[in-house]
């Protein structure tokens, strides 16, 4: 048995889980009346694919959100790599190195799938408007870098034969793969998935899954993924966090959360007797 | 070769040059709508307040002088120098990139999320304000702008022309100059949105608000450049109708134009607010030259809204706009 609570430690298939990378500390977010996240405290640590389930409405979403600072909780404190995040806009959060992909797919329906990816590496560049825009040789160096990134990662998604494609003209399965490879693109510290396995059919979800095991596997990215099917969740991450009304009820290895009563309750309804 | 057939082909080859103006009007109302979505009134009057700028700064005016003087009982007008155009047209631009910043700041970042007819509002509101600044800036009077551009009828052309079909066509210089420019300045747009980091920003917000935000762009940096090419483009538009027509309030009107360019164009298109630029252009002077004689004349008045009309009808979202699919 391993010990989890150690600095590091190596999983039973050999990859090495870091420190704690992400503190989510008594978070507390609030749409006016409605308390959508209450008090709620996890960590995310460096390598680990870390899911938060939860039946509909128990406020995943809203989680992912305040993490990717779309969101501005009310109470409680949000630490990335050791610092604690004073008030951001999303996009700051997104040059800190956290990628996400999106619940209703939100990508670049116009441009091409290649032109997607690329987008996902502009907090990478570094030449300047003015230098863009009369410095060519620098810029295009800097353009054909950036390109071979992007290049493996379709290929490693297995979209090359869409590259061109527009992105309106894909169906459902493939734009979820473009904008995993969009976030992937970033070589973000942290990817946030929101349900990736949303409305895919059982061979899809299947794809999804061994491409998000692959991610982690060979770029070794810490992944925190959003879904409400038990199943998926269980075989794909190390470590998950159960909500249900904006409450957390379990955390904990997904054998420990299996047989949380609580989590169970949840899940299956309670008898009120 | 009849006559009346090169008469048609000489007001054909002027309609084109005519067109290129619209288009290049059509061109800042399209980059703002596609980045934002906000229909900008306030193009025309951009286009103007360019133009005075560029003529205040190049004549060595006082801004404000006229309100100075009222105040503090003074007489100053100028300041006794004089510009060479092209620092004038730098500095020109630079006022524009400066009011770009100031919309941003205190127009569009007050309301984001709004509806787009609250945002369309408030681009009356802003053309109206900077119709009036203007006057106080620069004054009301009818201004020459003179910035060493080519005048007058092409000889070349003319001479040409003459010769091959015993017909000297008539070409203004300055139309061909400003298809020069305008051609130059949609390779420039069109090379900067498709390889520079920037451009690819600008359609990513131009695509999906909230993806772009998640790929860390500052939507407030992207409208700030969007509106400062769009001054540009309006100065560039304001140089070419001023050197025309003189620097005075009705330049602000040809935004109005650049309505029916748009509709046959669509909104969300480059190249389509060039073509229907064109199309417009060479579609009202060959209407008045061939159909104006038997209607009694005038048509250039209406013919565009006509035309712009009869799209909206069978192809409302213009020739090259997106098409527009409502899912049920």
């Amino acid at each position: 048995m391993t010990d989890m609570n150690a600095e590091s430690y190596v999983t039973e298939d050999g990859r090495t889980i870091g420190g704690v990378i992400m503190e989510m500390k008594n978070i507390t977010l609030r749409f006016g009346g409605v308390t959508a996240i209450q008090d709620i405290s996890f960590d995310i640590r460096e390598g680990e694919i870390r899911a938060i389930i939860g039946p509909n409405g128990a406020g995943k979403s809203s989680m992912l959100n305040v993490i990717s600072g779309f969101y501005v909780p009310q109470e409680g404190e949000v630490w990335f790599r050791g610092r604690r995040r004073a008030k951001m806009k999303p996009y700051q959060v997104a040059r800190q190195g956290i990628a996400r992909t999106f619940q209703n797919i939100a990508l670049f329906e116009g441009m091409s799938v290649l032109d997607n990816v690329m987008t996902g590496r502009l907090t990478r560049m570094k030449t300047g408007l003015a230098a863009q825009a009369l410095w060519f040789g620098r810029a295009e160096r800097e353009e054909i870098e950036h390109r071979e990134k992007v290049e493996k990662i379709i290929d490693f998604l297995e979209i090359q034969a869409i590259r061109k494609t527009p992105v309106g003209r894909l169906p459902y399965g493939l734009k979820k793969r473009v904008e995993l490879a969009r976030a992937l693109a970033a070589e973000p510290a942290l990817l946030l998935l929101d349900e990736p396995m949303a409305g895919m059919n059982v061979e899809e979800k299947e794809d999804m899954s061994r491409f998000i095991l692959d991610v982690n596997d060979e770029f070794g990215t810490t992944i925190c993924l959003i879904e409400h099917d038990m199943g998926v969740v269980m075989d794909l991450s190390d470590r998950v966090v159960v909500m249900d009304y904006g409450k957390k009820i379990g955390d904990g290895t997904p054998d420990e959360v299996r047989n949380n009563q609580a989590v169970i309750d949840a899940y299956l309804g309670v008898a009120h007797d | 070769m009849p006559e009346q057939f090169l008469w048609a082909m000489e007001v054909m080859l002027n309609g084109l040059m005519a067109g290129v103006l619209y288009a290049l009007v059509a061109l800042g109302f399209v980059l703002i709508f596609k980045a934002s979505g906000v229909f900008n009134y306030a193009q025309g009057v951009m286009a103007l307040f360019a133009a005075m700028t560029l003529v205040g700064l190049q004549k060595g005016q006082v801004p404000f002088a006229h309100l100075i003087n009222t105040i503090f009982g003074t007489d100053v007008h100028k300041f006794g120098w004089e510009l060479a155009p092209w620092l004038a047209i730098l500095l020109t631009a630079g006022v524009m990139v400066l009011f770009a910043w100031l919309v941003q700041r205190f127009i569009l970042q007050h309301l984001v999320n709004q509806p787009d007819i609250i945002l369309f509002m408030a681009t009356i509101g802003l053309a109206y304000f900077m119709e009036g600044f203007a006057d106080l800036m620069w004054g009301a009077d009818i201004k020459t702008l003179d910035i060493g551009l080519p005048q007058g009828v092409n000889a070349w052309i003319d001479e040409t022309t003459f010769n091959l079909f015993g017909y000297g066509f008539f070409i203004d210089n300055l139309d061909i100059a400003a298809t020069i420019v305008a051609a130059l300045l949609v390779v420039a747009l069109v090379l900067f949105s498709q390889y520079t980091k920037q451009g690819r920003a600008m359609r990513a917000v131009a695509d999906d608000h909230q993806a772009a935000l998640s790929v860390g762009i500052s939507l407030r940096f992207i409208w700030v450049m969007v509106w400062s090419v769009a001054g540009f483009v309006a100065l560039v538009a304001g140089i070419m109708w001023g050197a025309k027509s003189g620097v005075q309030f009705s330049l602000s009107l040809i935004a109005l134009k650049a309505l029916p360019v748009l509709m046959l164009g669509g909104f969300t298109s480059i190249p389509g607010a060039i073509v229907g630029g064109l199309i417009i252009g060479v579609g009202e002077k060959l209407f008045e030259f061939l159909v104006g004689p038997h209607i009694g004349g005038a048509t250039e008045n209406w013919f565009a809204y006509v035309l712009a009309l009869i799209f909206l009808v069978f192809r409302p979202q213009g020739l090259f706009g997106e098409k527009i699919i409502e899912r049920v």
